[in-house]
C-alpha cells in the first residue's frame, strides 16, 4: 500500500498512438492513444478499445515518443500562409457521380 | 464400477439427474463460462492498468455471452420452463456444474493469467471439436465462441511469456500461478458416463480426447516463457457433480444477491 498515491499510469507503460482503418480503400485515421508495455500488447489493447463495434479492418500502433509534432509557437508561419491561397482547394472540380470518397 | 462412479451416485447433489443428458452437458459448459466470467469481472477497477481492465472485462463479456446461450439451451432441454436467469440466479451451490478451476479466487495477476491460459486452451480445443456437434445449438455456439476463445488464449499466452520471461518477481509469481492451478486442470479432461454417453451420437466431445492437444499447446508456451510444468501429486475434482470448493458459495452470494433480493429487477 506504499504506492497508493501513485497514479495509474505510473506503472511505467509507455504511451502509444493508435490508427485504425475502418474500411478497405480508406486510409488509417488517428483513433486515440493508450498505454501498453510493448507494441504487441498495444495492438491487442487497441483492438479492445477502438474496434469493439466493428470499426476497423486494420490497426497501426506507433510509440507516441516517435511522433514529431508541430509546435503551437510556430502556428503562424506554419498555417497562416495557406489562408489566402484559395486556388489550392479542389473546389473548382465537379465530383463525378457515384464517387463517395475522394 | 470405478470409485468415482460410486461417489457420483452416492453424493449427487439435489436436483442432479433431473436434467436430460444433453441439457446437463450444456449446463456444465455454461456454468464454466458463467463462473469464470464473474471472476474476471472482479478485476474491474482493480486491474494494473485501465487497458488491461478493458481486456479482462471484454473476455468476461465474451464468456457471459457463451453462458447465456448455453444456459438457455440447457433450460430448453430440461423443458421445465427455466430460462437463463433462473439457472444462473436461482440455483444453489450444489446444483452448479462448473469445474473447480473457474471458481477459485483470482489471486494475483499471475494466477489470473495462469487460469486464463489453462482454461482458454481447454475451451479452444473443446469448441473447435464441438463445431461439428450434431446438436445444432451447441455447434452454433461453438462456431461463434471458438474465435472469441482464440483471442482469450492469445491474451493469456502473451502475458504468460512476458511475466514468465520478465523480471525475477514476475517469473516467480507466474510460476506460482501455474503451480497452484495446474492440479485443477485434470478435472477438465475427466470422462464420466454422461459425457461418454453423448459421444456416439456426436452431441458431445469426450473430454479425455482434448488432453493431448492441450498438453502439447501448453508445453510449448510454458517452456518458451522459461517456466516449468509443475509436478503435481493430486487432482481435485467434483465440480461436475456439484461438489465445490468453499469459494463458490461466496461468489454466488455476490452474483445472485441482486436477483434474489429484487426478483424481476431490470435495468
Amino acid at each position: 500500500m506504499t504506492d497508493s498515491a501513485t497514479p495509474l499510469a505510473a506503472t511505467g507503460w509507455p504511451l502509444w498512438e493508435v490508427f485504425v482503418r475502418s474500411r478497405r480503400g480508406l486510409s488509417h485515421s488517428h483513433a486515440g492513444s493508450l498505454h501498453a508495455p510493448d507494441a504487441e500488447m498495444a495492438l491487442r489493447h487497441a483492438r479492445d478499445l477502438f474496434t469493439r463495434r466493428m470499426e476497423g479492418v486494420s490497426i497501426w500502433v506507433v510509440p507516441s515518443a516517435a511522433v514529431t509534432a508541430s509546435s503551437p509557437d510556430e502556428k503562424d508561419p506554419f498555417f497562416d500562409p495557406a489562408a489566402d491561397k484559395v486556388y489550392r482547394h479542389p473546389s473548382f472540380y465537379e465530383i463525378p457521380e457515384g464517387v463517395t470518397n475522394l | 464400477m470405478s470409485p468415482s462412479a460410486s461417489v457420483e451416485t452416492g453424493q449427487a447433489a439435489p436436483g442432479a439427474g433431473a436434467l436430460p443428458a444433453g441439457a446437463e452437458y450444456a449446463l456444465r459448459l455454461g456454468d464454466d463460462a458463467l463462473i469464470l466470467s464473474q471472476r474476471l469481472g472482479e478485476w474491474i477497477t482493480r486491474a494494473p492498468e485501465i487497458e488491461e481492465e478493458m481486456a479482462l472485462a471484454n473476455i468476461a463479456l465474451d464468456l457471459l455471452g457463451q453462458a447465456r446461450a448455453l444456459l438457455t439451451h440447457a433450460g430448453e432441454g430440461e423443458g421445465c420452463g427455466r430460462d437463463e436467469d433462473a439457472l444462473a440466479f436461482r440455483r444453489d451451490e450444489r446444483e452448479f456444474r462448473n469445474c473447480l478451476l473457474v471458481e477459485l479466487p483470482n489471486g494475483d495477476f499471475g494466477q489470473t493469467v495462469a487460469r486464463l491460459l489453462l482454461f482458454s486452451s481447454y475451451q479452444l480445443e473443446l469448441y473447435a471439436a464441438l463445431r461439428s456437434s450434431t446438436d445444432p445449438t451447441l455447434a452454433a455456439v461453438a462456431a461463434r465462441a471458438v474465435k472469441e476463445v482464440a483471442y482469450h488464449r492469445d491474451h493469456a499466452v502473451l502475458w504468460t511469456l512476458r511475466l514468465g520471461d520478465g523480471t525475477e518477481e514476475s517469473h516467480r509469481r507466474m510460476q506460482r500461478g501455474l503451480d497452484e492451478l495446474w492440479p485443477y486442470a485434470a478435472e477438465l479432461f475427466e470422462s464420466d458416463p454422461l459425457a461418454r454417453d453423448l459421444v456416439p451420437t456426436r452431441v458431445a466431445v469426450d473430454p479425455a480426447t482434448l488432453r493431448a492437444p492441450w498438453d502439447a499447446a501448453l508445453g510449448a508456451v510454458v517452456s518458451e516463457a522459461t517456466l516449468v510444468i509443475p509436478d503435481t501429486g493430486w487432482s481435485p475434482s467434483g465440480g461436475r457433480r456439484g461438489l465445490h470448493t468453499e469459494h463458490l458459495g461466496h461468489l454466488l452470494a455476490e452474483m445472485q444477491h441482486l436477483h434474489r433480493s429484487h426478483p424481476g429487477a431490470r435495468w
